[in-house]
C-alpha cells in the first residue's frame, strides 16, 4: 500500500464514552494551535490576537450580553437539528426555515404595526415556528413520501428562501420611507422582545432580551424529549441501525416528518428572535449564517442539550472574535468561518479515537519470531 | 426567431460546463463508494487559486494548474478524515464547504474588485461555428468548454473501458469483497478524492477566470450543490451527466433570457428557477427508486476500516 | 492417494498466534499440507480456521510464528503475494460483484492484458474441463448461489493453483451439488494440487479428506485421519466435551395461529425474489422449518411476515383467525407475533446501544414505556431478567450489543423476544454463526416453546438443524414454497431435491392433527 501511516487503527470492542468527552475539547484546542499559527502568518502578534478573539468580546457586561444574544438562536437551532441529525436526517437548510420564521413574524409585524397590543408578540412567535415548520414540511415531505435526499432539498430551499427575503424587502414589505434600501419598517414596540435592562438596572447599555427565555425553556425539554423520551428513543435507533428500527417496527415517515418539523420550528424560533429582537426588522442581510453554524454547534455539542449550550456559546465567541479581529486587527471576518471549518474538520477527524484505538504500527519484518 | 434562440443556448452552455466538470469529479468520487458534499468548497477554493494565478501574471495554464491542485489538496484534508480517520462523510463534507468557504472569503478579500488580466476566449471551429442553430453556441466554445466535452468521454471511457475503471466501480460497490481480492481500496478513495477535489477546482476556475472574470466571495451561489444533484439525477452515468447539465444551464439560462426581454416576473422569481428545477428534478428521479438503487454505489458514503 | 501420505509438505505452518482486541483467534497453530492432499480443518465457528486461513491467504497478518512454503520462509503480506505463490482461496461468503457479469469479475483478479474476449473463452475452456458448466457473460446477481460457488472455483482454477482452499464451502449447497464438488475436488487433488478444506460438518470431512487438524478455542487440538474416525470420536474432539442433544417432546397441534394465503409480493431491491403465491398453516405447538438456499425468497417471506414491508393483500396472513396483511411489526408484535432475525447486530439489536436500551427495541409493551418516557428501572430489570435466564454471558446490562459474541447476542434477542409471551414465533438462521453449546440451549429452547402452544416457524439454510428442530418441513425455491411434510416422513435427499426447486406443484396440503 502506498500510504503506509505510522500507526493503525484498532475498533475498540465498544465506543470510548472518555473520548467522547475528550474529542471535543482536543478538537477546540487543535483549531487554537492552528489559529495562532494563522495569527502568527499573517504577522500579528499571536498572543494580543488571542485576547482580541477569545477574551476582550466578554470582557464587561455588553460583551456577555452579545454572547448571549447570539449563542441563544445557536443553540436553538442546534437543538432542533440534533434530533435529526441522531435519527441521521440531514436537514442542513435550518438556514432557509429561520429566514422563513423571520418572514412569517414580520409579516404580522407590519400588518399590525399600527393596532399591535400585547398578543402580537406571543402571536409571531408562535406564525414563526409554524413558517420555520412549514418550510422544513416540503423537505420532509419529499424525503417521507419520495425518499428524495434531504440534504439537497433543504439546502436548494435555503436559496429559495434567501431570494424570497430579497423579494420582499425589495418589493411588497419595503418601508416607504426607506429610500430604496431594502428593508421593512422598524417594528412598534408590540412586536419586539422587551429587553432585560428594563428590569435590571446593571444590565443598562446592553441588547438582551427576554427570548432568552424560548432557548432557556428549549434546553431542559430538548434533553428530555432526546435522552428520555420513546419517541427520542426511535430516533437515535433510526440513525444507527435503520434495519433495527424497521424490525422494531418503528415508522420511518414518522421519524422524518418529526425530526424535520422539529427542526424547522426551532429555526424558525430562531429567526423570530432575530427579527423581532436585536435587528427589529426585516432586511436582506440579517442573518450570518446561523442556520449553517448550528450544525457545527449541534455536532460540537455531541447531539447533547447540555452540550450544545457549551458548544452555542464558544460558536457566538467565534463570532464575536470574528467582528472584534476586523475591528482591532483589519482581518476580514471571514476568519470565523474558517476558525469554524477546522472546529469541524478537527472534530470529526478526533472522533476516531471513540471508536478507535491507535497503536504504533509494527514494521512488516518484525512479524516473523516476534 | 432562431437567431434569438442563440444567445439562450450559448448561455445554457456556458452554464453547463462548469456543472459537468464538478459533477464528473463527483461522479467517480461516487463510483468509488466515497460521498464528498463539500463540492462547493472545493470549487471556491479552486475559483480563488485560479484567479490569484492570474492576478499575479501566472497566465491561463498556471490558473488551471493552480484551481486543480488547490482543489486536489483541499479534498486530500477531507480524504484523510474520511479515509484514514473513519468519519462521517456527510459531516466531512459539510465541514469541507464549511472551511472552503470561509478560506475562499478570507484569503480573497484582497482580490475583490479586480478584474482578472486574462481571460479564455471563445475559439470558434471554422466551418462548424457557422453550422445553423448549435455550431455558434456547441462550435465556439472557449478552451475549458472542449476540455470539458473531453472529459467527459474520457471519464466514461475509464469506467467503462479499462481494468482501472471496473476496480473503481467494484470498490464501490463492496469494498469488503474488493478487499479480500487484494484490491487497494483506501488507494483508489483517495485518488478518486483528488480527482473530484481536481475537477471542482477546474470548475472553480471556470467561474472565476472564464465567466466573470473575477473574484467574489461565494460567486458558486450553489452550483456546487446542483452539481450534486446532477449526479444523483444522471444515476451515476457520465454521458447523463451532460444531458442533465445542459438542462439545468437551460433552466439558469431562461432565467438570464427573459429578464434581458424585459418579461414582467420578478428577477427573483427567476433567479430561484434553478434551485426550484434542481428540486422537481431530484424528486421525479427519486420517485423511481429502483432506478436508483439499481445503479447507485452500493456502499456510498459508508466508512470501510482496512483490518489487519 | 499416495502422495497424500508421504512426501514434503508444500506448505508448513509452525506456531502461528494472531490476536485480536477481544480474542485470541489463533493461539500457537502448527499446520502442513501435501501436494495431492485434501486436508480437512475442523473446528466450531470461533475456533479460529477463517482467521488461519485469512494468514495463508494474506489477508490477516500474524503476530508471531513462521510460514514455510516448499520448504523456505516466507512471508505473505496481501493476497497478492499468496496468489503469485499459488494459493487461490473459495471464500464461504463468495467475493463477487453482483452488478457486474462473470468475466469482468474474473478480469479484475488476473493479471495480464484486459481483453474479456480472450478470457472468456479460456473460462469456458477450463469450467468444462472440470464439469463446472458457466456462461462467461452472465451478471452475476441472475446466477445461483450453486452457480456462484462455480464462478469462485474457476476463478481460481485460471490461476493453476497449487494450494486451493475452501471456506465452508458446502454449507449453501444441495446434497447433489455437493456430491459434484467433490468430484471436481478429487480431480484436482488427484493432479497434485494440494487442498485445505474448512467445515464443520463432520460426514463431509470423513468422505473427502485424507487428514484432519482439529482446532478448538484458536488452539490446535488434534491431526487424524478422519476416514478412520467415528463421526462421535470428531465432534468431541471438536467441542471438547460430549455432544448435547436436544429432548423431544410428544406433540399435540392446537388451532391454526399463523395462516398465509396465496401470498405475493415483489422481490426486495433489483436483485430480490419474488414471492409467487405462498400458501402455508402453522399451529399452535407445531415447529414449521422452512429450508432453502438464501436468496430464493427467505429474505421476502420474513419480511411479509413479520410486517417490515406488508404485503398489499391483507387477506394474505392471518394471525389467530383476524387478516393481518396491512399491518406494520408494531401492530403484529402487539397481536403477539414477535421475530428473531437472522441479522443480529444491526437489525436484531442496535451494535452501539447497551443491552439495557436494546430491550426496548420491541419489549416496550412490557411496561417499560409510561407515558411516553422511559421508565428506566423497569428496562434495566427487562434487561437483567433476559440476561440471568438465558445465560448471556456479557459484561452486565450496560455493555454494548456490539461487544458480546455471536451465540451471547442471539441468546439474548431470543430471550428478550420470548419475555414478550408471543403466540406465533418466527425465527430465522437460529443458530448461524453460534457455538454449539448455545445452538443447542438455543434449539431446546425452541422445542419447549412450542410445547407450551406457541406455534414456530424456522427458516435455516442448515437442512440438518431443521430436521432436529422441526416437526414438519417445506422448502423454498425461487419464491415458491414446495408441499409441507412431516420430518419423520422424508430425508435430506427429498429436501436436498426440492432445494433446487424440483418439488411438485400445488399438492393439496396435508391435513394436520389437532389436539
Amino acid at each position: 500500500m502506498p500510504l503506509r501511516l505510522p500507526f493503525r487503527l484498532i475498533p475498540r470492542a465498544q465506543p470510548s464514552q472518555r473520548m467522547l468527552l475528550i474529542a471535543p475539547l482536543l478538537a477546540v484546542t487543535l483549531t487554537l494551535v492552528v489559529g495562532l499559527g494563522i495569527f502568527a502568518a499573517l504577522g500579528q502578534n499571536p498572543l494580543v490576537a488571542f485576547r482580541v478573539f477569545f477574551i476582550d468580546p466578554v470582557s464587561d457586561i455588553n460583551g456577555v450580553s452579545e454572547l448571549l444574544l447570539k449563542a441563544s438562536p445557536l443553540c436553538l437551532i442546534a437543538l432542533g437539528l440534533a434530533i435529526g441529525f441522531r435519527a441521521n436526517i440531514w436537514n442542513i437548510g435550518a438556514e432557509g426555515q429561520m429566514y422563513l420564521g423571520g418572514i412569517f413574524a414580520t409579516g404580522l409585524a407590519i400588518h399590525f404595526h399600527e393596532n399591535g397590543g400585547p398578543w402580537l408578540l406571543p402571536a409571531m412567535i408562535l406564525a414563526g415556528a409554524v413558517g420555520g415548520a412549514l418550510w422544513a414540511s416540503i423537505t420532509a415531505f419529499l424525503r417521507a413520501q419520495l425518499r428524495t435526499n434531504e440534504i439537497l432539498v433543504s439546502l436548494m430551499l435555503t436559496y429559495v428562501a434567501d431570494l424570497l427575503v430579497k423579494y420582499l424587502v425589495y418589493g411588497p414589505w419595503q418601508d416607504p420611507q426607506s429610500n430604496n434600501f431594502p428593508f421593512t419598517v422598524s417594528f412598534s414596540d408590540d412586536a419586539l422582545f422587551p429587553v432585560l435592562m428594563n428590569w435590571w438596572d446593571w444590565l443598562e447599555g446592553t441588547r438582551i432580551n427576554l427570548s432568552l427565555l424560548i432557548t432557556v425553556v428549549a434546553v431542559p425539554l430538548a434533553w428530555l424529549f432526546m435522552d428520555k423520551s420513546f419517541v427520542g428513543f426511535q430516533l437515535s435507533v433510526a440513525g444507527l441501525a435503520p434495519a433495527a428500527a424497521r424490525y422494531a417496527g418503528f415508522s420511518e415517515k414518522r421519524m422524518v416528518w418529526i425530526a424535520l418539523l422539529i427542526g424547522g420550528a426551532a429555526a424558525g424560533l430562531a429567526g423570530v428572535t432575530e427579527v423581532a429582537g436585536p435587528i427589529g426588522q426585516l432586511n436582506d442581510r440579517w442573518t450570518p449564517g446561523y442556520g449553517f453554524t448550528a450544525i457545527i454547534v449541534a455536532a460540537l455539542g455531541r447531539l447533547n442539550a447540555f452540550g450544545i449550550v457549551l458548544a452555542a456559546l464558544l460558536m457566538a465567541l467565534l463570532y464575536l472574535g470574528g467582528e472584534a479581529a476586523q475591528i482591532s486587527l483589519q482581518l476580514p471576518k471571514a476568519i470565523s468561518q474558517v476558525f469554524q471549518g477546522l472546529l469541524l474538520m478537527f472534530l470529526l477527524g478526533c472522533d476516531v479515537l471513540v471508536n478507535y484505538r491507535v497503536a504504533r504500527r509494527m514494521p512488516a519484518n518484525a512479524l516473523v519470531n516476534a | 426567431m432562431i437567431e434569438s434562440l442563440n444567445p439562450l443556448l450559448a448561455s445554457a452552455i456556458a452554464a453547463a460546463i462548469p456543472l459537468i466538470l464538478a459533477a464528473l469529479g463527483e461522479l467517480v468520487v461516487e463510483r468509488s463508494g466515497v460521498l464528498n458534499l463539500g463540492l462547493e468548497g472545493m470549487m471556491l477554493i479552486g475559483a480563488l487559486a485560479s484567479f490569484v494565478a492570474v492576478a499575479h501574471g501566472g497566465g491561463l495554464a498556471a490558473s488551471v494548474i493552480a484551481a486543480m491542485a488547490a482543489g486536489a489538496m483541499i479534498a486530500l484534508v477531507f480524504g484523510f478524515v474520511t479515509l484514514t480517520l473513519q468519519a462521517n462523510q456527510v459531516a466531512a463534507g459539510l465541514s469541507l464547504t464549511i472551511l472552503g468557504t470561509g478560506i475562499s472569503a478570507f484569503l480573497g478579500r484582497q482580490y475583490v474588485g479586480f478584474r482578472a488580466p486574462a481571460s479564455f476566449a471563445d475559439l470558434p471551429i471554422p466551418g462548424l461555428s457557422e453550422l445553423p442553430l448549435l455550431g455558434p453556441s456547441l462550435f465556439s466554445m472557449n478552451l475549458l468548454g472542449y476540455a470539458t466535452i473531453a472529459l467527459l468521454g474520457g471519464v466514461a471511457w475509464f469506467l467503462y473501458r479499462t481494468r482501472a475503471g471496473l476496480a473503481l466501480r467494484c470498490i464501490g460497490e463492496s469494498p469488503v469483497v474488493a478487499r479480500s481480492l487484494g484490491l487497494p481500496v483506501i488507494p483508489v478513495r483517495y485518488a478518486a478524492v483528488a480527482f473530484g477535489g481536481a475537477m471542482a477546482g477546474l470548475a472553480g476556475c471556470y467561474y472565476a477566470v472564464a465567466q466573470f472574470k473575477m473574484w467574489q466571495e461565494g460567486l458558486t451561489s450553489g452550483n456546487g450543490w446542483i452539481a450534486l444533484a446532477l449526479v444523483v439525477f444522471a444515476t451515476w452515468r457520465p454521458l447523463r451527466v451532460g444531458i442533465g447539465a445542459l438542462l439545468f444551464g437551460g433552466v439558469s439560462a431562461l432565467g438570464l433570457y427573459l429578464q434581458a426581454i424585459n418579461v414582467q416576473v420578478s428577477v427573483f422569481a427567476l433567479s430561484s428557477l434553478p434551485y426550484l428545477a434542481t428540486i422537481i428534478v431530484l424528486a421525479f428521479i427519486s420517485s423511481n427508486q429502483n432506478a436508483i438503487r439499481r445503479n447507485a454505489p452500493a456502499s456510498l458514503g459508508k466508512a470501510f476500516h482496512a483490518d489487519g | 492417494m499416495n502422495e497424500s501420505t508421504n512426501g514434503a509438505p508444500l506448505i508448513a505452518l509452525h506456531n502461528i498466534r494472531k490476536q485480536y482486541p477481544a480474542v485470541l483467534a489463533v493461539d500457537d497453530v502448527s499446520l502442513s499440507v501435501r501436494a495431492g492432499e485434501i486436508h480437512a480443518v475442523l473446528g466450531e465457528n470461533g475456533a479460529g480456521k477463517s482467521t488461519l486461513m485469512k494468514i495463508i491467504y494474506g489477508a490477516v497478518l500474524p503476530d508471531a510464528g513462521r510460514i514455510e512454503w516448499n520448504g523456505s520462509p516466507v512471508t505473505i503480506t496481501s493476497p497478492g503475494e499468496a496468489r503469485e505463490l499459488g494459493i487461490a482461496m473459495v471464500f464461504q461468503h463468495f467475493s463477487l460483484f453482483e452488478s457486474i457479469n462473470v468475466v469482468e469479475n474474473m478480469a479484475l483478479a488476473l493479471p495480464g492484458k484486459y481483453d474479456l474476449k480472450a478470457l472468456a473463452a479460456r473460462i469456458t475452456e477450463v469450467s468444462q474441463r472440470y464439469g463446472l458448466p458457466l456462461n462467461p457473460w452472465r451478471s452475476v446477481h441472475e446466477l445461483s448461489v450453486g452457480e456462484r460457488q462455480r464462478v469462485e472455483i474457476v476463478r481460481c482454477l485460471l490461476l493453476s493453483p497449487k494450494l486451493l482452499i475452501m471456506d465452508e464451502p458446502t454449507s449453501v449447497l444441495t446434497p447433489q451439488a455437493v456430491d459434484q464438488l467433490f468430484e471436481t475436488l478429487r480431480t484436482l487433488a488427484a493432479e497434485g494440487t494440494a487442498i485445505v478444506y474448512i467445515s464443520h460438518k463432520l460426514d463431509e470431512i470423513r468422505r473427502l479428506c485424507h487428514r484432519a487438524t482439529v482446532l478448538r478455542g484458536g488452539r490446535f487440538i488434534a491431526e487424524v485421519d478422519p476416514r478412520v474416525e467415528t463421526e462421535r470420536r470428531l465432534a468431541e474432539l471438536m467441542i471438547g466435551r460430549e455432544f448435547p442433544e436436544t429432548q423431544r417432546h410428544a406433540q399435540a397441534y392446537g388451532p391454526v395461529a399463523l395462516e398465509v394465503m396465496a401470498l405475493s409480493v415483489p422481490g426486495d431491491g433489483p436483485f430480490g425474489t419474488a414471492l409467487d403465491r405462498i400458501t402455508l398453516r402453522l399451529h399452535a405447538g407445531q415447529i414449521l422449518g422452512i429450508a432453502g438456499i438464501s436468496g430464493n425468497g427467505q429474505a421476502e417471506l420474513l419480511a411479509a411476515l413479520t410486517g417490515e414491508l406488508p404485503p398489499d393483500d391483507a387477506q394474505s396472513i392471518w394471525l389467530n383467525g383476524q387478516p393481518v396483511g396491512r399491518m406494520g411489526a408494531s401492530a403484529r408484535r402487539k397481536l403477539g407475533l414477535v421475530n428473531v432475525p437472522e441479522e443480529r447486530l444491526g437489525r436484531g439489536a442496535v451494535p452501539p446501544m447497551s443491552l439495557t436500551q436494546n430491550a426496548l427495541l420491541t419489549s416496550y409493551r412490557q411496561g417499560l414505556v409510561y407515558r411516553g418516557l422511559i421508565d428506566n428501572d423497569a428496562t434495566t430489570a427487562y434487561a437483567d431478567n433476559c440476561i440471568r435466564e438465558f445465560d448471556v454471558r456479557c459484561g452486565g446490562n450496560t455493555a454494548a450489543a456490539q461487544s458480546l459474541s455471536g451465540g451471547n447476542l442471539q441468546k439474548y434477542i431470543v430471550g428478550r423476544e420470548l419475555r414478550q409471551a408471543p403466540k406465533v414465533m418466527i425465527v430465522a438462521q437460529p443458530t448461524w454463526g453460534v457455538d454449539v453449546a448455545a445452538s443447542a440451549l438455543i434449539r431446546q429452547q425452541l422445542i419447549d416453546l412450542a410445547a407450551r402452544g406457541v406455534a414456530v416457524l424456522v427458516i435455516s439454510e442448515d437442512l440438518g438443524e431443521i430436521l432436529e428442530v422441526c416437526n414438519q418441513v417445506a422448502v423454498i425455491a425461487g419464491g415458491k414454497l414446495s408441499p409441507v411434510r412431516d420430518v419423520s416422513a422424508t430425508n435430506a435427499q427429498e429436501i436436498g431435491t426440492w432445494m433446487s426447486g424440483l418439488f411438485p406443484q400445488d399438492e393439496p396440503a396435508p391435513v394436520v392433527r389437532a389436539a
